[in-house]
């Protein structure tokens, strides 16, 4: 019980932001109106996806330092989660944008990138999926994983960050918090944050302690 | 030198580029510039998959275990990633040659696009080689080749797309300073990437 305390704390907060995010006074934000929402939604997703992938990553220049298949596997957990996520965030965004921008894909460089670098993840998967040798898999995805990374972050950081683009945040465009005058976005977005990450660390744990298991199984017979 | 005993790969793809670039002059007889540029980077990442590829995939295991014995990872890689730049740089010179035979020429800023060309062909080349060194070590690697290299190689696509726009109009696009000291960024990152993860790539 003293170590799931966190779990515990996530639902909570999750609560409190579900019941928050739909009750909450939010300011009314050029075309944005009621749609504001769902920021709380929407950016959380990407804390938790950018949280996940750097875990995936990390864990695997950990294996290529010391070849432990433990760290592999936590690896590709962290990294089909943060898929999971981005992917939700990906379609949080769609949703945002079909009532904001008038359209599920509109041409916006922040949407493209965001979209290929997921589709840099996908590969990364499809890339497990065909090897047969455990430690080979290992080593060629670690490496993978770190080239994925590295070009994760120019991709969804940086260039969008150049271009112009509708989403807030970007060149021309200023982001939400200057708007936010009775910091009621800000209350409920920080516990956000927090909850969503903390919920996609709780399936990370999930998935690494089956997938232990499996390769429990395939190691000890 | 090794290279120029396998010719017939060397000549096959010269014939591929020609063979590609003479069925678009067969179906759009002559694209207008957007057309024509797109046409051209399609082209460019094709070549540059089967020119680079071949690096990896056709060397026997055996020709491998030998240059693993010869020299250090590093040495290795980087011997492969500067030969690749070489080819590339070839190949890119002879699409554009070409492109701009068969389907006419609507540069304005020849020597610019010539220059984008080639930081293209080396950020494409720096890039696949890489990734035919990830590849060579799976089962099916022609196809997971593709997997892995079309998404990761969007963005440099996309990058060399909006910086060769430039060669086709007088004005000026705003920005384009900050996209070459991506590209080049990206160059670079590869490179040390290449040069760090490579040797793990090779211990068996």
């Amino acid at each position: 019980m003293a170590k799931n305390w966190w779990k515990i704390a996530c639902v909570l907060i999750l609560l409190y932001v579900i019941i928050g995010g739909f009750s909450v006074k939010v300011p009314s934000i050029g075309n944005n109106q009621q749609a504001a929402r769902s920021i709380f939604f929407h950016l959380p997703m990407w804390m938790c996806m950018y949280t996940l992938l750097a875990i995936s990553v990390v864990n695997s220049v950990w294996y290529l330092a010391t070849n432990d298949l433990r760290r592999d596997i936590r690896a590709s957990s962290a990294g089909s989660i943060g898929v999971l996520f981005g992917m939700m965030g990906f379609a949080t965004g769609m949703l945002w944008s079909t009532y904001t921008w008038g359209g599920t894909i509109v041409n916006d460089p922040k949407q493209m990138t965001t979209a290929i670098a997921l589709t840099i993840y996908m590969a990364y998967l499809v890339l497990r999926l065909s090897f047969t040798d455990l430690d080979k898999r290992a080593r060629v995805s670690a490496i993978f994983n770190v080239f994925a990374f590295a070009l994760l972050i120019p991709l969804t950081y940086i260039i969008p960050r150049m271009v112009e683009s509708l989403h807030p945040g970007s060149a021309t465009s200023p982001g939400f918090s200057s708007q936010d005058t009775a910091g009621t976005i800000k209350m409920v977005l920080w516990p956000a944050f927090l909850g969503w990450t903390l919920l996609g660390i709780w399936i990370y744990t999930l998935r690494n302690r089956y997938k232990r298991l499996v390769l429990k199984n395939i190691l000890h017979g | 030198m090794l290279e120029w005993r396998q010719r017939h790969a060397l000549f096959g793809i010269l014939l591929y580029v020609f063979s590609t670039v003479f069925v678009i002059n067969l179906m759009v007889k002559e694209p207008e510039d957007k057309m024509w540029n797109a046409m051209f980077w399609v082209v460019q990442l094709f070549v540059c998959v089967n020119a680079v590829a071949k690096s990896f995939l056709q060397e026997s295991r055996g020709r491998l275990l030998y240059f693993y014995s010869l020299v250090h990872p590093r040495y290795f890689i980087a011997a492969k990633l500067i030969y690749n730049v070489l080819l590339m740089t070839l190949f890119s010179v002879v699409t554009l040659v070409c492109c701009i035979l068969f389907l006419g020429n609507p540069l304005t800023h020849g020597l610019y696009f010539l220059g984008v060309v080639l930081l293209g062909g080396i950020s494409l080349s720096l890039l696949f080689t890489m990734l035919a060194a990830i590849a060579a070590q799976a089962s099916q690697n022609a196809a997971l080749m593709a997997i892995m290299g079309f998404p990761l190689i969007m963005p440099i696509l996309m990058l060399l797309n909006n910086i060769s726009q430039s060669a086709f109009a007088p004005v000026v696009q705003p920005g384009l300073a900050g996209m070459f000291l991506l590209l080049g960024g990206m160059d670079v990152l590869v490179i040390a990437l290449a040069l760090i993860l490579f040797p793990f790539l090779w211990k068996e």
